[in-house]
């Protein structure tokens, strides 16, 4: 007996061209060992991790170099292969917000792909020390935002619902897909374990109308473990369906109120990709050594999902792949709406990677002309927030903090919805972005020239 | 390798300014040759000298404010105000009526206001006002339709050119000889006279709703607004508010007393009504831009298209209630705001 959420409403949102079948043909591909691995302490939001291993000390396959970072939420970083580490500098990798520089643990691979012994024995019982296994595994939001799960699972509130998001809108990626298509009874089972340590008495698998193999698996596996507390739900083929805030709205009908966190209301979400990971550490005392990363765009040779070591560098993934074709013109860390563009392929690969895109001239915006906005107002029809962009616009090009403010600039989600409806080409999203720094420039120098 | 690192999205826009004005010229297009098919090419000839008087216009603007005019020239706009204001005029006059009427659209109307985007007005009906104030015979030199069985004077093609552009006619025939009132004109005259509407209606210049070859021409006008709202280059808001709004009080006033009031489908297919609920109330630039401001706008202008040609001075209303509205929009904007996802 499966039971099934039905939609409630979604605000805004737009019908985007799907460009995923490329890399669904065929399975997830494994075995990639690359020859040098950039492990950053700075990969997920919170704390940096701090390395215990210093330069020239071998390393194993899932030993912890370096440990969760204390003072808020953090969680540990693993050795995703056997080899040497050679050096620990700044190197710039994908974080929560983009390409930023991290100190790096470099690892020397030996091709040996040497397992270290597991550093748990049993799943603990109780949630508190459930979560001290889930810092320990390095285990982070796989989703992309990378925010410590262990301490997304300690909600001020007690949990009413747990989401287990495989949503997946973003046009080119399909991790989550393939995943949910290989793996549904370990992302079953790692969604109610989540449940368990939250305490939450409902657990709700969304999964969007565009990946009916995937619901069909879970379907299966849901059956199977026939848990009441187990939920599934069909959701539009929106983007932004998956958006944290955007799923709570579409599966309860409440919407997050503005600046507060889903969790401050008893309703977390984790990625399927997360629970999967949880369920890998409990069943095979693996901390988080890998992830699924779709490599697509028609700059790749062989578009297909990889199972890939944390820290394996973009160009070794690439290669990988069948290399670039010639007319690559931007690598994109991330989807085509929210993604990063990277600024060369010696990036690592980092527990925020969900996808790489190697886009060609016709994937991508590369004329910068903008015509005057014509006030269509389409972008105020895609938003999903309900915001009005041609006047955050009008207010952003003025630095009106006061109509800023009241038309809620902080409410935007920077989705991308409104820069790709615009037929005047503007860069909203872009124009928000730094609308959003100058605020904070200008509270902050509210503050300190405020102060005596 | 290294790459450009330009900022999310990166996924291409899915319509432009261009491919939104073209698709606008597109929709228009069967009406005009369904105008040209009932009413001669007038039509045809008054778009041209309009597009020549609108470009040149917005060229000379756009270099005395020292602007870019490549895109600017060629996004389509200048057209598409042309256009409007071509299906306005009738179909013969003086060659410098269009060509004055789209120039004065694009120089006070759009480019005085700061250009595409900024205007407070739609151009193609300011354009269109000033003409018929400042030039009150030449806008209503009115022609009837083509139809075998209405005998009325007709220019052929030479005849037609001489005249727009020199004001010559044919020694026989004078001006008066062409033109006839049209049916708004007859009903307004007729009604206000106190003869009943079915007999005003039955005369030989009346279809089944609106005038021959009027309503024709309205048919088309609304299979192209049926095609922008497919497009989604036009959405549903305005055109449904308008049409209620123009549509409600003729109903209720037509069925309280049928003989001093025209009907409901005589409002819709006559005059510019079909051309201002699908074209004109639409234009997102002088529109509202939120969705329950919308609602108001389309149904404020259709209203006020009632109340104009019930008890106005002109026989139709469209410009003046879109341009009454069009001031309106800064204030119904303000008020209409959606509420923020999470905001009280």
């Amino acid at each position: 007996m499966v039971d099934y959420v039905f939609e409630k409403h979604l605000s805004g949102g737009i019908l985007l061209p799907a460009s995923k079948a490329a890399s669904t043909t065929g399975p997830i591909r494994r075995g990639l060992v690359p020859s040098k691995l950039v492990l950053a302490l700075r990969q997920h939001r919170g704390q940096p991790a701090e390395a215990v291993v210093g330069i020239g000390d071998r390393v194993l396959k899932g030993q912890m170099i370096a440990r969760a970072g204390t003072g808020g939420p953090s969680a540990a970083v693993h050795a995703s292969s056997s080899g040497t580490v050679r050096a620990i500098e700044d190197r710039p990798v994908l974080g929560s917000s983009g390409v930023q520089s991290s100190p790096c643990i470099v690892i020397e691979t030996d091709g040996r792909d040497e397992r270290a012994p597991a550093s748990i024995a049993t799943w603990p019982t109780d949630a508190d020390t459930q979560r001290d296994a889930i810092r320990a595994g390095g285990i982070v939001g796989l989703g992309g935002a990378v925010y410590p799960t262990a301490d997304k699972l300690a909600t001020p509130v007690p949990c009413k619902t747990l989401i287990v998001n495989g949503a997946e809108c973003e046009p080119y990626i399909s991790c989550d897909d393939m995943l949910m298509r290989e793996n549904a009874p370990e992302i079953v089972a790692g969604a109610l374990l989540l449940a368990d340590v939250l305490a939450a008495p409902r657990c709700i698998i969304a999964i969007e109308r565009d990946k009916p193999q995937a619901m069909e698996a879970i379907e299966e596996a849901a059956k199977r473990i026939d848990d009441p507390r187990l939920k599934l739900a069909e959701v539009p083929t929106i983007y932004p369906a998956g958006g944290e805030r955007q799923l709570v709205e579409l599966l309860t009908g409440e919407e997050v109120p503005s600046g507060r966190y889903p969790g401050e209301f008893g309703y977390v979400c984790q990625n399927v990709g997360t629970a999967f990971a949880v369920e890998r550490l409990r069943a095979a005392h693996e901390p988080l050594l890998s992830r699924i990363v779709t490599v697509t765009g028609r700059g790749v040779g062989a578009p297909q999902n990889v199972e890939t070591p944390i820290g394996t560098p973009v160009a070794e993934l690439i290669a990988f792949c069948g290399g670039y074709n010639p007319d690559v013109v931007r690598l994109i860390a991330g989807g085509s709406m929210m993604g990063y563009a990277l600024p060369d392929d010696e990036v690592p690969v980092s527990k925020a990677t969900n996808c790489i895109i190697a886009a060609t001239a016709i994937e991508v915006r590369l004329d910068p002309y903008e015509w005057p906005c014509i006030r269509c107002g389409d972008c105020a029809m895609v938003c999903p927030s309900r915001l009005l962009p041609q006047d955050l616009l009008i207010a952003a090009n003025a630095v009106d903090f006061p109509a800023l403010a009241t038309l809620g600039l902080t409410d935007c989600i920077e989705c991308g919805c409104c820069d790709v409806i615009c037929p005047s080409h503007i860069f909203l999203t872009e124009r928000f972005r730094v609308a959003k720094r100058a605020v904070a420039a200008h509270e902050q120098y509210k503050k300190t020239s405020e102060s005596p | 390798m290294r790459f450009e690192q330009p900022t999310a999205p990166h996924a291409p826009p899915l319509v432009s300014v261009p491919i939104v004005m073209r698709r606008v010229l597109f929709a228009l297009a069967p009406a005009a040759i369904c105008h040209a098919w009932f009413f001669g090419f007038g039509l045809l000839l008054n778009f041209a000298l309009a597009a020549v008087g609108a470009l040149l216009a917005e060229g000379a603007v756009l270099r005395l404010r020292g602007r870019p005019t490549r895109y600017a020239l060629n996004d389509g706009s200048a057209l598409v105000t042309s256009a409007l204001l071509s299906f306005t005029l009738p179909p013969i006059v003086p060659f410098w009526i269009p060509l004055l009427g789209s120039a004065f659209a694009i120089t006070v109307a759009k480019q005085l206001y700061g250009g595409l985007g900024k205007n407070l007005f739609n151009p193609a009906m300011v354009g269109f006002v000033f003409l018929l104030i400042s030039f009150p015979v030449e806008m209503t030199q009115w022609i009837p339709p083509r139809m075998g069985d209405l005998d009325y004077r007709h220019l052929d093609v030479g005849q037609h050119v001489t005249y727009v552009f020199t004001g010559r006619l044919p020694a026989e025939v004078d001006v008066d000889a062409l033109t006839r009132a049209t049916p708004l004109d007859l009903v307004k005259e007729g009604l206000r006279a106190g003869r009943p509407f079915e007999e005003i209606r039955s005369g030989s210049l009346f279809g089944d709703f609106g005038g021959r070859g009027w309503e024709w021409v309205a048919n088309l006008i609304a299979i192209g607004g049926l095609y922008l709202l497919y497009t989604g280059t036009i959405r549903w808001h305005i055109p449904v508010a308008y049409f209620a709004g123009l549509l409600a009080p003729a109903t209720v006033l037509y069925l309280i007393d049928p003989s001093s009031y025209a009907s409901p489908g005589f409002h819709l297919f006559s005059g510019a009504a079909m051309l201002g609920g699908f074209f004109v109330a639409t234009d997102p630039v002088s529109a509202a831009a939120t969705v329950r401001g919308r609602l108001i706008y389309g149904a404020c202008i259709g209203m006020l298209i009632y109340t104009l040609r019930t008890w106005g001075a002109y026989p139709d209303g469209v410009a003046f209630s879109v341009l009454l509205m069009n001031g309106a929009v800064p204030l119904i904007d303000r008020y209409t705001r959606p509420r923020i996802y999470g905001q009280a």
